[in-house]
């Protein structure tokens, strides 16, 4: 078992190291310093000096690989690989190129973030996989049609439309809650409200659809005919047998995506001026900062890898054949 | 038995599925008696809606079944008509059931102590409270060695044996008057089947429960059963006490199934095979459901539904003919008299292939590193030979390495040592081209033909796909024709070419399954459990197949079963495989009539046999096969051995060379005056064994 997880941390080392060296050429090599100042400084203004000053107040004049002029070991450290790349290992994401310092501005930004994102997968965990139970309950009948309509509607409408609509129904029409902004301490909860119910709201379709297939693949399994020929009810076969193993797949899926919680959602922050990590990298990217980019891309490689090591560990905790073999 | 009172009655049961026209009707008007006590069992290929008249008596139909009509009393209450919060209690109460696949038949993430508590729980109030030392008591009453700690383990922790050992603890946790058993050892092995078979008839003497046999087997019948029922297209069509039934069963499909069954006697003859195949559960009948297929249908068959006739005491049979004396002039135990092959033991010739010290082992890795802690040798030794035209039967307990040995041969698996030897030539150093040139003398027939073909694939692509990795496909019309031709040795019609496998059934896509391995001309085929996946009528169809193969083309086959009367009926050699290694090899005749090996000995004791009066006294194998990656010390079968003395704990015994080409592998063969023992290679003489007469 703690041999088990130790392999898994191993693998994810070089997994890390390739994720590292892609991002550094997506963003040094594909695009590089002279024309990140190029597009940062605009046409009008782009002189050769300008451009040499705009790289030398962000630390990207630096040779990229091998600081051939440098001595000993600056040779390469001395260079952008070393100073952007490599240091994002120690999550030192540096300086964005409007000169703030990333690293305190994440771990400011992480938390109304995650007061929208914790919740939203809780709730809608919870939610999902009462209502998919419950349409297994009365699968075959007109309920478990209507539900599973009402689920391909739902999946088809664009999240926008939830916001929006949420939003002009809650706060313009309704005046129950702000409809966008946020406050420090519990005033925040007023405007958490509506975004956390939209995203739940959001993912409702998809998900009841998901895991009523989950759980109509059990139901037909033959254990379960074993649990009836006991004299068990359909709610005892349910909660306790059906339920149980299907949450193998379940908890293996959710798991994966917790890590990501942190990463907030892109387009809700940015719609309900939430000062979450989302809308600070949809600001970043509309103002081509691309420090922040970056920083925020690692990120979010090192906490998918995150997820996909606790998928595994909470394999082995869930299912006995995976834990005692 | 017979005088004691009637606990179950089913009378007119009629099972629908799905609504109006669509609506089918898998059991269509079943009549039957279970007296207290008695075993009944109800005899049927598949399809016949055998188990779906034990889901309905547990009212356990799946979605859109519903019972249409008839009348269900166990013990005076009439069970169609509870709520079903009544039903309920006598699910699990008063009717227990066990189920065919006790793999799957478990919850894999409950313990086994917890699930049998549940059912405790639900029909013991009293020991709701504190539900282990039943459970206990109920794992020790199904002979679960261990049950303080095993109650605590997961299903997977056991092996079937014991798996089903548990399925009928929570069966027995309501005390049950009736004990449903569909198809409970069909996924057993024949030594574990055996141990469950007692297991079951001796929980019935302590506790007076009936039980419900729900079989496909004639052998499990004639082991188990007081009274039998055989059905057929939903309905009942005989019923007899078991004695009765097999010295004189009446219905025309009950002789057939008889004639079917492979037996030694049968040798060198074809067996009878039922025309035709099961009818649609659409189709409705304004006759004998049986007239399409039945040699004697005439008349009356064709446009009058045949009413049960009273042929004898407690004997029914549901045909016009029941009565009719020219019907027993063909008794169960006849055969049909055309001859399938004239020399029925084909001449010995120089070996096709042989196999010398084969070995596969699979490495145990463990540990941070997947170091390599241990082997599992599959495959530990293993020396065979086989000359063309002949059949070689491996035989062994599931788990023993036959079907390794098989995939080595072919090169499937990649052998750790060992040489296999095809005409001569050997294939250990072969590879790439030489290879592959080379497997086409070697094909394969695998067990399952519903899982072994590409499902997107037409069956002459199918077909064609050895002679075009092969190149010898040749242009389109002269493939296609090969392709036709092949079919029709394999007594398929030609519009089979663009069909996909889901059209065909089980037997036909076997004969598909064959028409691939003859592709290529081979000089093997290796048949992995060809036919036990199928049904017996059909499987009789697929024997003489393969036996007509034989006799056309001289094709060897290496026949891997665990079906000893298979073995008898089809092959020449028979070896008999435990743990990886070869325990006992010869000729069919003598390995079979005086086995010298003790689990030979113990296998065929087993096996069930399709005979009145067979409930003969023996010792069933105890235990299970132990992990051929810890095997026992000494001679590997000693734990379960009854013979077993303390040189078997110590020295794995030498193989001993008979004169009559046998091997066996024991210290103490059976019924063997030895000259010097132990230890030593040398040739002993054999007893003469006895011709089987019959």
């Amino acid at each position: 078992m703690m041999a088990y997880i130790i392999r898994r941390v191993l693998y994810a080392i070089p997994i890390l190291v390739g994720v590292n060296v892609l991002t550094f050429v997506l963003f040094f090599v594909v695009n590089p310093p002279d024309d990140m100042a190029r597009m940062n400084l605009g046409i009008k203004r782009v002189t050769p000096e300008a451009i040499q000053t705009w790289k030398a107040e962000r630390g990207y004049d630096l040779p990229l690989l091998y600081n051939g002029q440098a001595q000993g070991l600056e040779q390469l450290t001395g260079t952008i690989f070393f100073q952007k790349s490599v240091k994002l290992f120690s999550f030192d994401f540096g300086r964005s190129d409007s000169g703030r310092d990333i690293g305190y501005d994440i771990s400011q930004r992480m938390w109304p973030s995650l007061a929208i994102a914790g919740p939203v997968f809780l709730i809608g965990l919870l939610t999902t996989i009462g209502i998919a139970l419950a349409v297994v309950l009365f699968r075959a009948t007109p309920i478990d049609l209507t539900v599973v309509v009402a689920a391909v509607a739902m999946m088809s409408i664009s999240g926008l439309f939830y916001i929006i609509g949420g939003q002009w129904l809650v706060g313009k029409l309704l005046r129950l809650i702000p409809i966008s902004g946020y406050d420090t301490g519990w005033e925040a909860a007023k405007f958490l409200v509506l975004p956390v119910i939209i995203g739940v709201v959001g993912g409702l379709g998809s998900g009841i659809r998901v895991y009523r297939t989950l759980f109509l693949e059990e139901i037909h399994k033959d254990y379960v005919r074993t649990a009836r020929a006991k004299g068990l009810s359909e709610n005892a076969v349910l909660f306790r047998h059906v339920l149980r193993n299907a949450m193998i797949p379940i908890l293996t899926m959710v798991v994966a995506a917790i890590p990501l919680l942190f990463m907030g959602a892109l387009v809700t922050e940015s719609f309900f001026g939430i000062p979450g990590l989302g809308s600070y990298t949809i600001d970043a990217i509309s103002r081509q900062d691309f420090a922040i980019v970056r920083s925020m891309v690692f990120l979010g490689s090192v906490l998918y890898i995150l997820g996909l090591l606790l998928t595994d560990i909470s394999y082995t905790l869930v299912d006995p054949r995976v834990r005692l073999s | 038995m017979s005088d004691s009172p009637i606990l179950l009655r089913v009378r007119g049961l009629c099972v629908a599925i799905g609504e109006g026209e669509d609506a089918v009707r898998p059991v269509d008007g079943v009549d039957m008696e279970i007296r207290r006590g008695e075993t009944f069992a109800l005899l049927g290929e598949s399809g016949c809606g055998k188990s779906m008249t034990a889901l309905a008596l547990m009212r356990l139909l799946p979605p859109g079944g519903r019972i249409q009509s008839g009348e269900i009393l166990l013990d005076g209450v009439s069970l169609p008509d509870l709520i079903e919060r009544d039903m309920r209690r006598e699910r699990g109460g008063r009717i227990g059931m066990i189920f065919q696949e006790p793999m799957t038949s478990l919850n894999p993430v409950m313990t086994i102590g917890e699930q049998i508590a549940e059912a405790v729980r639900l029909h013991e109030p009293e020991q709701a409270r504190n539900p282990r030392l039943r459970v206990i008591e109920l794992l020790r009453s199904v002979g679960l060695p261990d049950p303080e700690r095993r109650t605590d383990e997961y299903p997977h922790q056991l092996s079937g044996g014991m798996k089903q050992r548990v399925m009928i603890a929570i069966a027995l946790a309501g005390r049950p008057s009736l004990l449903i058993a569909d198809e409970p050892t069909t996924a057993l092995d024949v030594t574990i089947q055996a141990q469950v078979l007692d297991l079951l008839k001796g929980l019935q003497r302590q506790t007076g429960m009936s039980v419900l046999l729900i079989t496909h087997d004639l052998g499990v019948v004639a082991e188990a059963a007081d009274r039998v029922g055989v059905m057929y297209a939903g309905q009942i069509v005989e019923t007899a006490d078991c004695g009765e039934f097999f010295r004189d069963a009446r219905h025309p499909y009950s002789r057939k199934l008889f004639q079917s069954l492979p037996e030694s006697r049968k040798r060198g003859r074809r067996l009878a095979v039922i025309k035709g195949s099961v009818p649609s559960p659409r189709r409705r009948f304004d006759g004998c459901r049986f007239a399409d297929r039945c040699d004697r249908a005439g008349e009356p068959c064709q446009g009058q539904v045949p009413l049960c006739t009273l042929v004898a005491m407690r004997h029914a049979v549901r045909c016009h003919f029941a009565e009719e004396p020219d019907l027993s002039a063909t008794g169960p135990g006849s055969i049909d008299p055309t001859p399938a092959d004239a020399g029925r033991n084909p001449p010995v010739q120089a070996p096709l292939i042989e196999i010398k010290g084969l070995r596969v082992h699979f490495p145990i890795r463990a540990g941070l590193l997947r170091r390599t802690v241990g082997q599992v040798r599959a495959v530990d030794g293993v020396e065979l030979s086989l000359a063309a035209g002949r059949t070689l039967a491996l035989v062994g307990e599931s788990g023993c390495g036959k079907t390794t040995v098989g995939k080595a041969i072919l090169r499937l698996i990649r052998p750790t040592a060992g040489e296999v030897l095809l005409q001569g030539e050997s294939l250990a150093g072969l590879s790439g081209a030489a290879l592959r040139k080379r497997r086409a003398d070697m094909q394969i027939v695998f067990q399952d033909p519903y899982s072994s073909m590409n499902p997107r694939m037409p069956v002459a692509d199918i077909v064609a796909e050895g002679l075009r990795a092969q190149g010898k496909a040749g242009k389109p019309d002269q493939l296609r024709a090969r392709i036709a031709q092949l079919l029709q040795q394999v007594g398929l019609p030609e519009e089979a070419l663009d069909r996909f496998p889901h059209e065909f059934s089980g037997g036909q896509r076997q004969r598909i399954a064959i028409a691939r391995a003859l592709a290529l001309d081979p000089k093997l085929i290796i048949c992995d459990e060809p036919t036990s996946a199928l049904d017996v009528s059909v499987q009789a169809q697929i024997l003489n197949l393969l036996k007509d193969l034989q006799q056309q083309l001289g094709i060897g086959y290496l026949f891997i079963t665990h079906n000893i009367a298979v073995v008898s009926y089809l092959a020449q050699e028979v070896a008999v495989m435990y743990l990886g290694r070869i325990v006992e090899c010869g000729p069919v005749e003598a390995v079979l009539e005086t086995p010298l090996h003790p689990y030979s000995r113990a296998l065929l004791d087993s096996a069930p046999i399709a005979e009145a009066n067979r409930h003969v006294e023996r010792q069933p194998l105890q235990g299970d096969m132990p992990s051929p990656s810890a095997p026992p010390p000494g001679c590997h079968f000693h734990p379960r051995c009854p013979k077993a003395q303390p040189l078997c704990r110590e020295t794995y015994p030498k193989e001993s060379l008979l004169e009559s080409g046998r091997r066996v592998s024991c210290h103490f063969p059976l019924g063997l005056v030895l000259d010097s023992w132990p230890g030593r290679v040398g040739m002993y003489s054999c007893p003469p064994f006895r011709g089987r007469t019959g």
